[in-house]
């Protein structure tokens, strides 16, 4: 297991590299933006379960009372709003992948090309109180969102969640691949989760530990877990 | 919901109806057309079918959701999101099951019920709920972990 801990002042020191650089090295690396999927494009397959250090540790942090608002920005799953709400939770549910995928956000780019309307999503989704949220899953939406929009999304939810609120965050490593397939994460336990394949999602981008950490600059602190099935887990301290 | 239609028990709104305004009763009430405005039944069930497309407010006993909602739903005792419906509003309730394929986005709130009305649905196996601890007090996890 990986972890790392760093002073807001050390990371302040660091410069934006993801969003100057990453994107053109993303898309040398898997050849083009992608295609996201659509509502029609809902993918079968074998459920996974995955055991969480970093999950574990999300759970034991906000198990400690009740009546905290938890925020989960992945697809709708019965299993984490029977979960959360068991532990006495307020939960909101808002899929931001797919809200992404919403074709009425696609306007030209000025290239002859298109991209995504960041100011009308940004109207019509996410529209929260300032440090409204306790907790908040990400999953591992950052490497599948349409460009533009993750460091907005990073941003608004900084401003969303409170002081000392905690974020569970997955990143693939580079020896994910290109086709590593998207999955609706269902919690099954404090320490397990369930992969589910769930929508065509294709992998966009893939964060290395300083793009990462640069991703999240705005926050308090940020810690790695390692896992064996090239995914990094996160946790994010506001 | 198909059984309710056909007995003809409860009052229906049929899928070619479209209603404006306020909706309000003391009996079942399954919506399978249009309403825009709010749904008041208070003490009663209200099933939302399949071609049922609500803009409103529900109040009710009893929410079943087959089709499309946007709007808040307070149901005193229980909210049924079925694999087809699509709810884009705040829920607060004592119970809620939601389907493998509903969709969901918004705000849910379970409310403790009162006395003599439903029982909760058991919580999850989770760990031991120790004193309660800020999470901005959270100093553990801030922690470095010898490997």
């Amino acid at each position: 297991m990986y972890h790392q801990d760093r002073s807001i002042a050390a990371r302040a020191a660091l410069p934006i590299q993801w969003c100057a650089v990453a994107p053109s090295f993303f898309s040398k690396f898997f050849g083009g933006a992608g295609r996201q999927g659509t509502d029609d494009e809902v993918v079968s397959g074998e459920k996974i379960s995955r055991r969480s250090t970093g999950f574990n540790e999300y759970i034991r942090a906000i198990s400690r009372e009740e009546g905290l608002k938890v925020l989960d920005l992945g697809s709708t799953s019965p299993a984490n709003i029977t979960f959360m709400t068991g532990l006495g939770h307020k939960f909101h549910q808002e899929d931001v992948l797919r809200s992404a995928t919403d074709k009425a956000l696609v306007i030209p780019n000025g290239d002859g090309g298109t991209t995504i309307d960041v100011h009308r999503y940004f109207d019509e989704n996410l529209d929260f109180e300032r440090e409204d949220f306790d907790a908040v899953m990400f999953w591992d939406l950052a490497d599948f969102l349409p460009e533009p929009l993750v460091k907005p999304l990073i941003e608004r939810i900084h401003v969303a969640m409170k002081p000392g609120g905690i974020m569970f965050a997955l990143f693939h490593t580079k020896d994910a691949g290109s086709d590593a397939p998207f999955y609706r994460y269902n919690i099954a336990s404090k320490d397990t989760l369930e992969l589910q394949p769930a929508r065509a999602y294709r992998l966009q981008r893939i964060f290395n530990n300083r793009h990462v950490e640069n991703l999240f600059r705005d926050y308090a602190s940020i810690k790695f877990f390692l896992g064996r099935d090239n995914i990094r887990e996160v946790l994010v301290i506001r | 919901m198909r059984d309710s239609l056909r007995s003809g028990e409860v009052a229906t709104i049929g899928k070619s109806v479209v209603v404006k305004g306020e909706l309000s009763g003391s009996e079942d009430l399954v919506v399978d057309g249009e309403v825009e405005g709010s749904i008041a039944l208070r003490g009663q069930s209200l099933t939302i079918g399949p071609n049922g497309r609500v803009r409103a407010n529900i109040e009710a006993r009893n929410v079943i959701v087959h089709g499309r909602v946007d709007g808040d739903i307070h149901a005193t005792d229980r909210v049924e999101l079925r694999k087809s419906a699509s709810l884009s509003g705040d829920i607060s309730t004592a119970r809620i099951s939601i389907e493998d394929g509903a969709f969901f986005k918004g705000t849910i709130d379970i409310q403790k019920p009162e006395p003599g009305t439903a029982k909760m649905e058991p919580r999850p196996q989770t760990t031991a709920v120790a004193a309660a601890v800020p999470v901005s007090a959270q100093g553990s996890l801030l922690e470095p972990k010898k490997v």
